[in-house]
Parts: structure tokens; C-alpha cells; sequence
């Protein structure tokens, strides 16, 4: 069984940060694997060390700065790893999530993974849809928020459970070929051993443009345009207490004695 | 056409708030771009909930009996089948976890844009603004499309419709194609019972990612001690098995609603947000003063917990 795993790089914010148009500046801006997606590699690679899957591969969409990230999926036990990338990809504002669904749909296409395992959301962004959007476009089935799968996989389906709202989680059986979103919880990430990290540098990356897909330059054209960016306009009344930790602390102290919660 | 269809949520027996959201949602877009708000039920008994959401502003409830729970696949041909037959401009869909099951399977099949998680919407002729936050709510964006669309709203965000309406209640003659559902629920299971329920706590020291290590729980739990509080946390903490399931707060945890909530080290994600809002003094601990947990504290602390934390035990002991 081959298993596909979507994975991005995703920008991480300074706490004091500015806004230059609808982005945030360059140098407020630091990068990582997505939370998700770590969950997300961690499960394929333990299905491989199961032996239930024979292949784990890892595809991307973004530039060449990412392969650092992206080699983190590898020294944790991927086996080889795509990242597509393309001058109109470079030149456009945002990827919505029909053209990452039609990218990513070309690559299933082209390695006709048994189940895909995406991450519930990209934690920059938050669209939450590319991996049910995407298994539409393929033909196969889905869950989204799966934070548990049996790894026997036995008669093509798997058995998940989704975790709802409020502590309830549905028991679902779906078909193979699948797109499973994972949410965080569901195993323990490794972290990379030195050793994976060196063999990392030495397991194929494969860059692919959309002309090598075989896409089309007009899918990356977002249906959506973003139009401005700004720091939410707090609402709150909130009493900042000022000073060193033991004044804030005796601040606080004493609104607890207030409250009558406090010995 | 110029029409809205909002599609209900429920589950286990009960109509979920945020269909009644959606009808708030669904009647404004409707009145902006001058259609009319169509309502789905799918699943249940349909006929309970469609007395239920015949609520002021809505024009017709359609009703779909098929099943007694959420199926996705039974959603999303129902969903476009709707769409073929109503050509509403815009999809409605609550960004439940069963809303994010479906919406992106209809929109994708439709070939319609999607948005996600909005905040607000503002409709115009062809052209829709939603606003959504990034960046774990950092920033707010606005994002504009043109054309009909699929729009999920975030719940809690517009207010639940309200009055009784005198909407046509039609059944919706749907056709499954059975060989199409690829899924089965079996069963649902409730987590995240034990020892101690945090909802019924006066007061929770309640910890986030800035803890950083396990070990560094220690401090908050002195500091609970101290004050003979209970120790609750964000995902991040239980996600690691720091804490076990029942001491999480939010969407996915616990909702609770304490007299002094105490957050340290957590940002304020939505859904984290989404289990303590209703707590009566919320104080927030935490180095940024930007973090979205400060729109919804009463006071903060502006500090590293490392050094706070302690010497508010000191206070007590
Ligand atoms: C479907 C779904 C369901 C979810 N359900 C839940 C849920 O039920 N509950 C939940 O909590 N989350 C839930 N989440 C996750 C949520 O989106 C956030 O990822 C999570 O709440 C973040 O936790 P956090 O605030 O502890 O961590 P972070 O967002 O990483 O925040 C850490 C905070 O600590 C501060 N900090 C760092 N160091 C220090 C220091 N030394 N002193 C003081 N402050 C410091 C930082 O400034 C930051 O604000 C869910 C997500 C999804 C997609
Ligand atoms: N640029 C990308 N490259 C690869 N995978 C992506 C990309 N964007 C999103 N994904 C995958 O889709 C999931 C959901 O993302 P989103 O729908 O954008 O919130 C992520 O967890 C990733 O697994």
C-alpha cells in the first residue's frame, strides 16, 4: 500500500508584527511544518513500520525555501517527497482551495496512492477544505477530523473515528482508496534522530512544475482575491495590570481574595 | 438567480445553534443581493426540525428524509441536487466539523469557490466579501469573489434567528445513488470522563503551549494547590498526553463556565475560546499582548508565566 501525505509549509507570526498591504511583513514571518501535517506524516510513517503501508511519499506546493521543512517529513521516515512549484504558482497572492485540489489531484493521478492523509487545516490560513475538496476530485472517500485509525485496513476500508464537538467522536467505516484529514492528538510526532536527519539530505526530492503535471496555468488562479489585512480591532475593556511579577502577582492575588475564590 | 440556501446542522436528535445562525447569516445575504433564503434539513425527523426553524426570515424549509444521522455522502448529493434544483447564488454551511465533512465535497463538485470559517459577509450584485482571521486570529483578511459561491460561517458569530415565520414547508424528493456512499457511522462515543469534571469548577488555572515542557506543569499545579483550584489546559497539552482528555477546554473538550479563569500560556484559538467565553473573569497570562486571548480577558498580565506564575503562589503561601 502507498500512502500520499500533503504537507505544508506554514508561516508563523512575531508577537508584534506589521501588515504591508494584505501580507504580513517579511521579517515578522518565520516557517514550519504544519501542526497537522505533522500528525498527518507521523501516522503514514507508523503504518509503514506496521507493515501496513510499502511507500510513503510526501507532496508539497511551495517554493524552494521549503525544503528544508519539507525534509523534516523525510528524516522522520517519508520515503521521497514531491514539491511542485512554478513561476505563476510564485506570482500568485493566494492559493485558494480548488486550485490546490486541482495541483494535488495531478499528482494522485500520477501516483495513485491508496490513501492520502492530509492535515484538518493549515494553521496560517485555516481553509480546513483541501483534503475533502480534493478527494472529490479523485473519486474517493473521505473523513475529515480523524483523530483515530485502526491500522489493520483490513477488506480496503478503514475504521476511524472523527471527533465531533464536545467530547463526542463518531465511529466511521469508509472505503479505500481515501483522504483522511488528520487532527493533532491522534499519535504521538517523532522528532527526527540525527541519523534520520542525515538520510534525509539523501532521499529524492522531485520538483515538478504544473507544465510536468500536465495542469493547466489557469488553475492557480484563485476564484478568491484577498483585499485587505488587518489586526482585529479589540473589543475589550481589558485591565492590564503593569510592573514587575510580583506587583502583577499581588494584583491579581488580591482580585481573587476579592472574588471570594482565593485563601 | 439571487437565491441563499442555508443547510442546517444537527445531531444525535437535536438541531445544533448554529442552524439557527445560519438562518441570521442566510436572510442578510438574501436581502442584499434580493433572492430568497431556502432551508435544508437533511436526516432526523426532518419534520420536528423544519417546525423548529420556521423562523422569521425564512422563505421555504425544504426537508430531506433519508437516514437519522450526518452522512457526507448523503449531504453532498443532496446538497447539489438542491442546488441544480433551487440555483441558489450561495451555499450556506455551518464550519462544524461535519460542515467541513461535506461543504468542500459540494463546492468541489459544483465546481463553485469555497470559503471557509467566515466572520461576515457582505453581498453586493455578483460580489461577495467574507471576512476570516489567519494566522490563529492574528489578523483579519477580507476576501472578495464574484459568482456563486459556497460560504461556511463560524459559529457564535451572528445571532440566532429568532420569531416564528410562515415558511412553506416542502420535502425535497432527493435520489441517492446508494452505491455512491463509501461510509458507514457505526456508533458515537463519548470521551473525556473520569476523575474530576472542570465544568464544575469555581475557578481554573487552565494551561497552554507556553508551558513548553511537561515538567513545567509542576508550577501550575503548586499554583492550583495553592488556590485550591482545579487544573484545566488548551489541546496542545492533552494532544501531548501531558493531561488526560477531561481537563480540555474548548470546541472539542469541555465548555466551562467558572467564576476566575485563569489563562496561561494560551493563545485564545476560536476553538479554545469557543469552551470559556461564558466564564464570569477570565485573566489572561501571557508575553504577547496581541494574543486574541486579551479581547475576551478581563484583566492580563502582560509577563512570562515562568516568572509570574511563581510568585502568585508565593501570595498564597
Ligand atoms: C477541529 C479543531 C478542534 C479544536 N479543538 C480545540 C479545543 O477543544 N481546545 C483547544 O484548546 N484547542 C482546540 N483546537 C486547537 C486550536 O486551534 C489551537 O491550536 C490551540 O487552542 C492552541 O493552544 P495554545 O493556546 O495552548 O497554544 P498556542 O496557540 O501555541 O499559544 C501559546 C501561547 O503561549 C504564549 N506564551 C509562550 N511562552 C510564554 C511564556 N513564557 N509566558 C507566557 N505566555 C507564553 C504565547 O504568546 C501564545 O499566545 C482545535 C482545532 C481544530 C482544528
Ligand atoms: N500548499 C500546500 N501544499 C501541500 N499541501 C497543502 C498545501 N496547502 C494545504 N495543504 C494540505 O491541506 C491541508 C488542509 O489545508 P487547508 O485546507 O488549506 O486548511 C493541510 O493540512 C495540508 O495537508
Amino acid at each position: 500500500m502507498k500512502i500520499l501525505v500533503t504537507v505544508k509549509e506554514v508561516a508563523t507570526v512575531e508577537d508584534e508584527f506589521e501588515i504591508e498591504g494584505t501580507e504580513i511583513a517579511d521579517q515578522y514571518l518565520g516557517a514550519d511544518l504544519n501542526e497537522w501535517d505533522d500528525y498527518a506524516v507521523e501516522e503514514a510513517v507508523q503504518l509503514q513500520e506496521n507493515g501496513v503501508a510499502d511507500e510513503v511519499v510526501t507532496v508539497t506546493i511551495g517554493p524552494e525555501d521549503c525544503e528544508q521543512t519539507i525534509r523534516q517529513a523525510l528524516a522522520k521516515g517519508a520515503d521521497r517527497a514531491i514539491r511542485v512549484w512554478d513561476d505563476s504558482l510564485a506570482e500568485a497572492d493566494l492559493l485558494d482551495v480548488g486550485a490546490k485540489t486541482e495541483i494535488l489531484s495531478a499528482v494522485v493521478e500520477a501516483e495513485d496512492p491508496d490513501l492520502v492523509l492530509t492535515g484538518v487545516q493549515a494553521g496560517d490560513d485555516s481553509f480546513g477544505a483541501t483534503g475533502v475538496s480534493l478527494a472529490e476530485e479523485i473519486g474517493a472517500q473521505w473523513g475529515a477530523v480523524v483523530n483515530h485509525l485502526e491500522h489493520d485496513l483490513e477488506d480496503g476500508v478503514a475504521s476511524v473515528r472523527r471527533e465531533l464537538e464536545g467530547g463526542v467522536e463518531e465511529l466511521t467505516e469508509i472505503e479505500l482508496p481515501a483522504v483522511l484529514t488528520i487532527q493533532t492528538g491522534i499519535n504521538e510526532p517523532r522528532y527526527a534522530s540525527l541519523r534520520g536527519i542525515r538520510q534525509a539530505q539523501r532521499k529524492p526530492l522531485d520538483v515538478q512544475s504544473l507544465d510536468d503535471l500536465g495542469v493547466e496555468g489557469s488553475a492557480v488562479d484563485s476564484e478568491l482575491e484577498l483585499t485587505d489585512m488587518y489586526e482585529p480591532e479589540s473589543e475589550s475593556d481589558v485591565t492590564v495590570w503593569e510592573g514587575g511579577a510580583d506587583e502583577t502577582a499581588s494584583e491579581l492575588g488580591e482580585l481573587l481574595r476579592e472574588k471570594g475564590v482565593a485563601p | 438567480m439571487s437565491d441563499v440556501l442555508a443547510v442546517t446542522d444537527h445531531r444525535r436528535g437535536e438541531l445544533r445553534d448554529v442552524s439557527y445562525e445560519l438562518i441570521t447569516a442566510g436572510r442578510e445575504l438574501a436581502d442584499a443581493t434580493g433572492g430568497a433564503l431556502h432551508v435544508a434539513v437533511i436526516s432526523g425527523t426532518v419534520d420536528e426540525f423544519a417546525e423548529k426553524l420556521d423562523r422569521e426570515g425564512v422563505d421555504t424549509i425544504h426537508t430531506v428524509d433519508h437516514g437519522e444521522e450526518f452522512n457526507h455522502d448523503v449531504y453532498t448529493q443532496t446538497v447539489t441536487q438542491l442546488y441544480d434544483e433551487l440555483a441558489p447564488q450561495y451555499v450556506l454551511a455551518p464550519n462544524s466539523v461535519n460542515g467541513l465533512d461535506y461543504a468542500p465535497a459540494v463546492a468541489n463538485q459544483l465546481d463553485l469557490p469555497i470559503v471557509t470559517d467566515t466572520v461576515d459577509l457582505e453581498a453586493d450584485g455578483d460580489s461577495l466579501t467574507a471576512t476570516r482571521e489567519m494566522y490563529g486570529g492574528k489578523v483579519e483578511t477580507t476576501a472578495e469573489l464574484s459568482g456563486d459561491a459556497v460560504v461556511t460561517i463560524r459559529g457564535a458569530e451572528w445571532p440566532a434567528a429568532e420569531g416564528t415565520g410562515d415558511a412553506s414547508i416542502e420535502a425535497f424528493d432527493v435520489d441517492i445513488d446508494e452505491d455512491a456512499v463509501g461510509s458507514t457511522v457505526t456508533g458515537f462515543e463519548e470521551v473525556g470522563g473520569g476523575d474530576v469534571d472542570i465544568s464544575e469548577a469555581d475557578v481554573l488555572v487552565s494551561v497552554g503551549r507556553g508551558i513548553e515542557e511537561e515538567e513545567n506543569l509542576e508550577i501550575i499545579r503548586e499554583l492550583a494547590d495553592a488556590l485550591d483550584a482545579t487544573v484545566s489546559s488548551s489541546r496542545p497539552i492533552v494532544d501531548n498526553g501531558w493531561l488526560p482528555k477531561n481537563r480540555q477546554v474548548g470546541q472539542s473538550g469541555k465548555v466551562v463556565t467558572p467564576d476566575v479563569y485563569v489563562a496561561i500560556g494560551i493563545s485564545g484559538a476560536v476553538q479554545h475560546v469557543a469552551g470559556m467565553k461564558g466564564s464570569d473573569t477570565i485573566v489572561a497570562i501571557n508575553t504577547d499582548p496581541n494574543a486574541p486571548i486579551m479581547d475576551i480577558a478581563d484583566y492580563a498580565i502582560v509577563d512570562d508565566l515562568f516568572d509570574v506564575v511563581p510568585a502568585l503562589t508565593e501570595e498564597f503561601q
